[in-house]
């Protein structure tokens, strides 16, 4: 896809404004763009799915749409092993530990998606007294994705914007990433579970 | 009916009756029990089919409505059971009547606090242990502080509470633990690839062998009921597409025909047929998700490439009228939303030219395969009595011989006049129900074929009062969903919103059921009966 | 055909002629042991992406192929990936045995590597029990696996570490047996000698019924023994999450994925040497013309496309049959393929001892 067609440059280009204020050397740079190629061209998904957004994961698996072409269909149900949680459904009151959970679980560095409405703001659900208002009130989310539920062309744009983000981010030394997410998990303090 | 109700009125004087569509008898508590064993028992009545059961809260009383259905006169029939007290409410359980019967009151008791006498499991259902007060009740505090989103794991217990009576009358409280010191538990779920959804299930194992199962749902638990209460009618409706995704347009039917029955509304044959056509194309899209899936279970990854082609040439036909892929919204009260696109019919004939390709050769790259075989054939077998007791409806019931088809036992829409086959098997295995599904499949298309080049000329909505409010009363509708007896309990008071919106998945009772039949068997089996069985989580939480 | 041993040994006598012999042999194994760390990584690298490739056309799919041409990258990006995953240390594991166990499962199939007949002399350690070397190194694999299952301390992890104990052990005695049967054939344990005796026609010609009997038997438990489709039930997905690797990320994730692959290529290469000649390439008496086009092409070439050729038809069965239970796979093995395989044994005796073959 052409970088004239994405709508949301800005963005992008402000956090390469801010990677450039920071300054890096030849050699680190170097670097960081060979990882930086590897990760953003492999995103493991982890399988998560709550409800209906669930089955159009499946559906932008399948042949039509097949995610398989960017590589991302190494879907691995252990969260270890995935980069990647898109949260895709309904997150409840009773979930919301478990999928806290998964996120610790995974391996840095890591990402998250929120997947339709119910995931970005509790959706048809949000007055529910058992409905999670947003996942971001859990995890930091890097993508949110609209939808009830969203099209599998959708699916593939909002991990084709992940993509992008990873490009542009620092991974050795890396700041603008792990910074906020120490931000954010000060907020929401990591509880001292038995993994 | 007056048959069935001078039958009741000389064995139990202190019932009283309500007319209406289904005759509904009030019997008070004491008497609740004998009434129970009675119409189950009594060979002219044989209510064997606990339907559901809905909880209520009459702001003076609590109480609960049983829907009963007689699977060999197929009539139906509602039992009213109320108490005053508000502060400990105790209602007698049938759980030893009808099996499901303890899960339903177990339900009941998670949103209305009442309390059944002799249960075994009284622990809630979809709510943590923590959960602060009962949501279905009216007078329930909403606010968020008072249940705030946990961040910390969730309490467990490793025991049940049962309230047993004695001669004497006195309810007392029992401890019973669920799990035995020597069992090896694994934990199986929420974040499972194969438990499709977000459901748990606890699995004490031996080596490889299932002791016992003890199941947890709640993890998708929207509040679907609740939430309804607060809305008009016609908002309602879009809850349907998002409890089972697969049966959007059946259970979007359910509703429409409930109010419209309500409404007193005649709607014509042409939205009645649309409504038929997108039931059957939604039955095989969803039956053909359900054979990808379950191969993908088993290991079999390919088939569900093969399956899901066929599901999206129906997601496009229906995306071409209804305007999405899955929460379709598309029927409303008064008829469908928008009229069929103009390729339609010729969409849905290439369909059917391509379909029984497709379902000869799912049977010969699974259902022949000599691995699928050894793996499916008599596991997790469930008999005839059992899946009655257990509720268990739709394709998993047939296979065990129930006919339970709400299309043949209780006909609605234009299902009367259809030619179609209801599809039974006597096996009771996991072979059958997947054999079922795809005989299902072509009953469907056959369905299809009758209706797709009759479609009568009309208007596909007929008009409706711009604000929708029911008269005073209470209506139930079932129609048959892809995976078995949907129904939708309505109570009015004559306003704008329901005063009570039951609804009764099947997949309740498929998740029920799992422990009852696996036991004995692998940890493999778990998969392929669950599998088989093909429950849909957000449908049993709602 | 030409013998690669000679410039094999002439690279050995140029070091020799200019320093002392232990450090000519020390730079030699240093120059071996990175060759076949490449080789044993591109190999991975390139067995990733045939499956990714060749399970995408079996469902009509595309498969990779954005990153780099036709997606030849894509197993690239994903090695760079894996490398800077973080590896996480678990609490309440022992330790030491769980950074060992990903360890184990790649020197196992390393092992196996080095008495592979990559070619004509092309060969690490020629020595006259290198089939009986192979089969006892590949064995180690099963012992990582049982540690990384055990270590873990999480119940998927056991579950599927016993499992994948109890089905590697059982289906060893038949990839033992049918490589037996062959052995017998061969009247030779050393690889060079198997490899040699083919060279008028391939083992699964000359031995024919015995040999074909063997070959289906070796390539069944040989997909047992790499943990494949249809008998991955070790890391069942759908059962287990991830099997005994569950709780493995980063890196030491990424040996296991490796070795996956590269066990393929080692029951496939093995299948090769003893059925299908090996290095040698197909010759058919009498046909004089024939076998020297035949000869032009070099033999490493033949090596290895009659090792990928195999694997083929093992992913091919990965991704057509259903998985199979624990109890019908060891059904499978003591009641059905041990006894047939003793049977065939005999049958291959009487034809050694009647000279029945070809």
């Amino acid at each position: 896809m052409p970088y004239e067609a994405w709508k949301d440059n800005e963005y992008i280009e402000k956090l390469v404004e801010e990677l450039r204020a920071n300054g890096t050397n030849v050699i680190v740079g170097s670097f960081d763009k060979l990882i930086n190629w590897g990760r953003s061209n492999s995103i493991w998904p982890l399988t998560f799915a709550t409800s209906c957004c669930g089955i159009e994961f499946v559906s932008l698996g399948a042949a039509r749409y097949d995610m398989a072409r960017f590589g991302w269909e190494v879907a691995r149900s252990s969260p270890r092993q995935a980069d990647f949680m898109m949260v895709a459904g309904t997150i409840v009151h009773r979930m919301a530990p478990v999928m806290r959970r998964l996120y610790d679980q995974l391996a840095e560095p890591k990402y998250v998606i929120a997947c339709g409405g119910c995931a970005i703001s509790g959706g048809p659900f949000r007055k529910s007294y058992h409905v999670v208002k947003g996942i971001d009130e859990i995890v930091p989310v890097d993508v949110y994705l609209p939808g009830c539920p969203p099209r599998p062309e959708a699916m593939i744009y909002s991990i084709m914007q992940l993509s992008r983000k990873m490009k542009v981010e620092k991974f050795f030394g890396g700041v603008n990433r792990k910074e906020k997410i120490a931000d954010f998990l000060a907020t929401h303090p990591e509880e001292s579970m038995n993994y | 009916m007056a048959n069935i109700q001078d039958k009741i009125a000389k064995q139990f004087p202190e019932a009283t009756f309500e007319d209406g569509e289904i005759l509904l008898v009030n019997i008070p508590d004491a008497k609740w029990h004998d009434l129970a064993k009675f119409l189950k028992e009594d060979a002219d009545l044989h209510f064997d089919h606990l339907i559901t059961i809905i909880g209520m809260d009459w702001v003076d009383k609590f109480g609960c409505v049983y829907q009963l259905s007689s699977t060999k006169y197929n009539t139906q029939i509602s039992v009213k059971v109320a108490t005053e007290e508000r502060e400990n409410p105790m209602i007698h359980s049938v759980s030893d009547i009808w099996k499901i019967a303890t899960t339903f009151e177990r339900e009941v008791y998670d949103f209305f606090g009442i309390i059944f006498i002799n249960n075994p499991d009284m622990r809630r259902l979809f709510l943590s242990i923590d959960w602060k007060g009962y949501p279905l009740r009216k007078d329930y505090d909403m606010s968020p502080e008072n249940n705030p989103v946990p961040t910390e794991n969730e309490r467990q217990e490793d025991v049940t509470y049962s309230y047993v009576e004695d001669e004497n009358g006195n309810v007392e409280k029992k401890t019973i633990a669920i799990f035995q010191p020597e069992d090896y538990v694994v934990n199986i779920g929420p974040q499972h690839p194969a438990t499709h959804g977000v459901l748990r299930f606890r699995t004490a194992v031996d080596g490889e062998t299932i002791k016992k199962i003890d199941f947890y749902s709640g993890y998708i638990h929207r509040g679907i009921e609740k939430l309804c209460e607060g809305l008009t009618y016609p908002q309602t409706l879009h809850f349907m597409d998002r409890m089972d995704y697969f049966s959007g347009h059946h259970y979007h039917h359910a509703l429409c025909i409930a109010y419209e029955k309500a409404l007193g509304i005649e709607i014509s044959r042409r939205a009645q047929v649309i409504r038929v056509l997108m039931d059957e194309l939604a039955r095989i899209a969803s039956h053909c998700l359900f054979l990808g899936t379950y191969c993908m279970d088993l290991g079999a990854t390919t088939m569900l490439f093969y399956t899901l082609r066929v599901r999206e040439q129906i997601l496009d036909i229906m995306e071409r009228t209804c305007g999405a892929r899955m929460t379709f919204n598309y029927g409303c009260i008064g008829g469908v939303m928008q009229d069929l696109h103009e390729d339609f019919v010729k969409d849905v004939k290439e369909l059917l030219a391509v379909l029984p390709k497709n379902i000869k050769e799912y049977n010969e790259l699974f259902i022949g395969n000599v691995i699928a075989k050894g793996r499916l054939e008599n596991i997790g077998n469930l008999s005839f009595e059992d899946a009655i007791s257990y509720g268990v409806t739709g394709p998993s019931g047939r296979a065990s011989g129930w006919a339970c088809d709400v299309r043949k036992t209780h006909p609605y829409s234009i299902y009367g006049g259809l030619d179609f086959d209801e599809v039974v098997y006597t096996e009771g295995d996991s072979m059958a129900r997947t054999k079922l599904r795809i005989a299902e499949m072509e009953q469907s298309a056959k369905i299809i074929e009758q209706l797709i080049d009759n479609i009568p000329d009309g208007e596909y909505c007929v008009k409706v009062p711009k604000v929708i409010k029911l008269p005073v009363g209470r209506w139930f509708q079932m129609v048959e969903g892809c995976r078995g007896a949907f129904g939708v309990y309505i109570e009015s008071d004559g306003g704008a919103s329901p005063v009570r919106l039951k609804l009764a998945p099947p997949c309740l009772p498929l998740a029920n059921v799992v422990d009852h039949i696996t036991q004995g068997y692998k940890i493999a089996d778990l998969i392929t009966i669950g599998g088989s069985l093909d429950y849909i989580v957000p449908d049993i939480d709602r | 055909m030409y013998d690669l041993s000679i410039i094999t040994n002439w690279i050995h006598e140029l070091l020799l002629s200019v320093m002392p012999g232990w450090l000519a042999t020390t730079i030699e194994c240093v120059a071996i042991g990175v060759a076949l760390l490449l080789v044993y990584a591109l190999l991975a690298l390139f067995y990733i992406y045939f499956e990714r490739k060749v399970c995408a056309a079996f469902q009509c799919r595309l498969g990779p192929n954005r990153v780099g041409p036709l997606g030849l990258l894509q197993s690239f990006a994903d090695m760079f990936k894996m490398l800077i995953k973080e590896i996480i240390t678990l609490k309440n594991v022992d330790r030491f045995l769980f950074a060992l166990a990903p360890y184990l499962v790649i020197i196992a199939s390393m092992l196996s590597f080095s008495v592979l007949p990559w070619g004509n002399g092309l060969q690490i350690i020629d020595f006259n029990i290198g089939i009986f070397f192979l089969i006892a190194v590949s064995s180690i694999g099963v012992l990582g696996i049982l540690l990384a299952g055990w270590s873990s301390n999480n119940k998927f992890t056991l579950i599927g570490a016993l499992r994948s104990g109890a089905q590697m052990v059982s289906y060893e005695l038949s990839i033992g047996l049918s490589v037996l049967t062959m052995v017998a054939f061969a009247g030779t344990m050393s690889v060079t000698g198997i490899v040699e005796a083919q060279k008028d026609l391939w083992f699964i010609f000359s031995g024919h019924i015995p040999a074909i009997i063997a070959f289906v038997i070796y390539l069944v438990a040989g997909t047992a023994e790499t943990n494949r489709g249809p008998f991955d039930l070790p890391e069942a997905e759908s059962e287990l999450t991830a099997g005994y690797h569950t709780e493995y990320s980063g890196m030491h994730f990424g040996f296991f994925y490796l070795a996956e692959y590269l066990n393929l290529f080692i029951v496939s290469g093995v299948a090769a040497l003893l059925f299908f000649g090996g290095w040698m390439p197909l010759h058919i008496p009498g046909w004089e013309g024939f076998n020297e086009i035949m000869d032009y092409i070099p033999s490493v070439l033949w090596f290895i496309i009659k090792a990928i050729v195999i694997s083929f038809v093992i992913i091919w069965f990965k991704w057509t049959f259903p998985r199979l239970r624990i109890d019908q796979l060891l059904n499978l093995e003591w009641k059905y393929l041990l006894p047939i395989n003793l049977f065939n044994l005999v049958l291959m005796v009487l034809v050694i001892v009647y000279g029945l073959h070809f």
